[in-house]
């Protein structure tokens, strides 16, 4: 079986953001990064799949030379070979043109199985392995909890709300996003990362996959980012003050008057 | 508490390959994630937790610096990276890393016949065994080469009869490299748990490195076969090699336990208000601590990685590793100490880190060669006269 893993890389979880001046996107220079949440419990089930039935593990991504950390990770704990579509000017916040590219990777892999993270932790849309499966024609399964191979086809648990789950069952190929915190990561080993070091780190440029500068271009977006600001405090508390006597009145005023509660 | 960041106000990281970065980062994790959580409980109770073991093995940590026989031939800048992060989680971990890699694998793998390696490394290396390393005695400790046990020649074989003192890792220890005299000078032994006529008895009532097992050895007409000598150990020259790599380490690991307790000073000085709504960090005596610390940790970074490219290019020296290892544990117990401070009442709890950080550096202070005796020894590298003899 092979399964190609999209791993992406999002600033570290307690990271102190700062915006930038035009209030479009946080500062980057002095973040540090790390593999996104639920990408890691997809190499995961990728890994265990592969250890129960054969076949190989190949990670995908895209984005700056930053991210072959997160490459290198994936190789460490065990996958065969990577593809880094490394690019600056596309690191978009659209998950349209990322699915696109994406998908032009995957075409020259024939895999049989595509896992992504169920959503990133930095722009949370939850939308790049869905639209990835339509730009691919390929069945897909969100919220995927558990992964049963069968022949030609797989089981997955999916989960819904209020702890409903719901089984399907795929054809293969097929795309599965998935859920954070469904099985128990692996550490890299110290013998994993020396062995890392072997393996194919493949980086196709955009005409390699058939694409051009126009199609994944930041103007091509159909999405814009407004603003991005700090949630400000709206709530407010008003202290009064004075005998109780006082104080009771001014809060039937304000009962009364403002809250119109009577 | 927000996950441990570690310190690096002049960018050393820079200098690390993607791997090594990789492997520094796998080590903090998993000290954060399967180690701290268990740490609490086992410095409470004063044992080692021992469950970490074969997790230890199965990452790679144990004698991560040897190649062959299943271990992964790192370079000492690797090796030194993995002690700072052990040593930030608990001096005794990095203690229990450190007998095992430096003081037992490294002599088997050095002073063993072919058949003790492949008997033991691999065991060790995965964590399946546990080692210890036995030098000092109860009347020896900074002067080994005065040590009382003595092996004697029988036919086939040897008698091995003294005791030794202030063991780590001795009472679940597998396999003890231990030095004893012989007729011939010393030399370095083997010897299997459970031979009659070796016993040992766990240390209790420390106040500190309480989370290692530290142990007394004694030996009593115990008979050892000769494939149990460490064929190449020619005298004490021999153990006091395991013990440079040991200090090389050590001189690490003292910086991890440092950045573990400037960072908790450092938080815990933003939050804490005290006199007119102000943080104490606001106020220049906490700021004057915290310059200290960062000084300090920044100096020592730069004194071991200088000290890993030499040890990488072969020419490193046992009295450079002396300099650093006296500098870095040294500062980085009183950083303990002031971190402490910082934290005020609140510092003196096992809720917080600084205070532990400070009782077991008192360990790291005395084993591997007093902070007085490394003295000695850059005085005598300075000077040619030996001050200790
Ligand atoms: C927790 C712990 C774990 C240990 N683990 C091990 C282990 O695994 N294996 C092992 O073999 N040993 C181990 N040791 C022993 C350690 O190496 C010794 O404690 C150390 O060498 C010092 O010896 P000592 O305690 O006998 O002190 P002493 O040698 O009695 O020294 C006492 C004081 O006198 C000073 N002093 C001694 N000689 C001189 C001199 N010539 N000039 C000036 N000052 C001097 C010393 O600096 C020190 O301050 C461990 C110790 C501890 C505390």
């Amino acid at each position: 079986m092979k399964i190609i893993v999209c791993l992406k890389q999002v600033p570290v979880k307690d990271s102190l953001l700062k915006i930038k001046d035009d209030e479009t996107w946080v500062h980057e220079d002095d973040l540090s990064y790390e593999i996104n949440e639920s990408d890691h419990y997809a190499l995961e089930t990728a890994l265990r799949l592969k250890e129960e039935h054969g076949g190989e593990v190949v990670i995908l991504t895209m984005g700056a030379d930053r991210v072959r950390e997160a490459i290198k990770q994936g190789l460490a704990k065990g996958a065969e070979r990577a593809i880094h579509i490394n690019n600056e000017s596309f690191t978009t916040i659209d998950s349209n043109i990322n699915a696109k590219i994406l998908a032009a990777a995957i075409k020259t892999e024939q895999p049989d199985l595509i896992l992504t993270g169920l959503q990133t932790d930095d722009y949370g849309s939850a939308q790049t392995g869905v639209i990835l499966a339509e730009y691919l024609g390929l069945p897909h399964a969100g919220i995927v909890m558990e992964i049963q191979k069968q022949e030609g086809s797989i089981k997955v648990k999916r989960e819904l709300e209020s702890g409903w789950f719901q089984s399907v069952e795929l054809p293969m190929p097929a795309l599965l996003t998935i859920q954070s915190g469904i099985n128990q990561l692996r550490y890299a080993t110290i013998k994993g990362i020396m062995m890392a070091k072997k393996k194919e780190i493949k980086q196709p440029t955009l005409s390699d996959l058939g694409l051009s500068e126009s199609d994944v271009a930041p103007g091509s977006s159909s999405l814009k980012f407004q603003k991005i600001y700090v949630p400000k405090k709206t709530k407010q508390t008003q202290f009064f003050e004075g005998d109780p006597k006082d104080i009771a009145s001014q809060l039937v005023d304000k009962l009364r008057n403002e809250a119109k509660v009577f | 508490m927000a996950a441990f960041k570690g310190t690096d106000f002049y960018q050393f990281e820079n200098l690390l390959s993607d791997e090594e970065r990789l492997i520094q980062k796998t080590v903090r994790d998993f000290v954060e994630t399967e180690f701290l959580p268990l740490l609490r409980d086992s410095y409470r109770k004063g044992e080692f937790p021992a469950q970490i073991i074969p997790k230890l093995g199965e990452l790679g940590l144990l004698g991560p610096n040897l190649s062959g026989y299943d271990c992964p031939g790192l370079n000492n800048l690797a090796y030194g990276l993995i002690n700072q992060e052990l040593e930030r989680g608990d001096s005794g971990l990095r203690s229990f890393a450190s007998v095992q890699g430096s003081l037992v694998m490294y002599p088997i793998y050095t002073f063993g016949s072919e058949e003790q390696k492949q008997k033991w490394l691999p065991k060790l290396a995965a964590g399946e065994a546990v080692g210890c390393f036995g030098l000092t005695e109860p009347d020896f400790g900074s002067n080994p080469s005065g040590m009382r046990t003595r092996a004697e020649k029988t036919d086939g074989g040897w008698l091995l009869n003294g005791a030794k003192m202030w063991i780590t890792n001795g009472s679940m220890a597998d396999i003890c490299v231990i030095w004893a005299r012989t007729n011939e000078g010393v030399r370095g032994f083997l010897v299997e748990r459970g031979r009659a006529g070796f016993e040992t008895k766990t240390m209790h009532g420390k106040l500190s490195l309480r989370a290692s097992d530290t142990a007394e050895l004694l030996f009593e007409n115990c008979e050892l076969p000769e494939e149990n000598l460490l064929p190449k150990t020619d005298g004490v020259k021999s153990a006091l090699k395991c013990l440079s790599q040991a200090r090389y380490g050590i001189a690490w690991g003292a910086i991890g336990a440092a950045m573990a307790c400037f960072e908790e000073a450092t938080e815990y000085s933003k939050g804490r208000i005290q006199f007119d709504g102000k943080p104490i960090s606001s106020h220049q005596l906490v700021q004057e601590k915290l310059a200290y610390m960062l000084t300090e940790i920044t100096k020592a970074q730069a004194l071991v990685f200088q000290l890993a490219r030499l040890k990488d290019s072969g020419v490193v020296t046992a009295s450079q590793i002396s300099l650093a290892k006296r500098n870095n544990v040294n500062h980085a117990i009183e950083i303990a100490r002031l971190a402490r401070q910082v934290l005020g009442a609140n510092g003196i709890l096992d809720d917080y880190h600084s205070m532990r950080h400070a009782c077991n550096l008192e360990s790291v202070l005395t084993y591997e060669g007093t902070h007085d005796i490394h003295t000695l020894i850059l005085g005598y590298e300075i000077t040619g006269t030996p001050a200790f003899s």
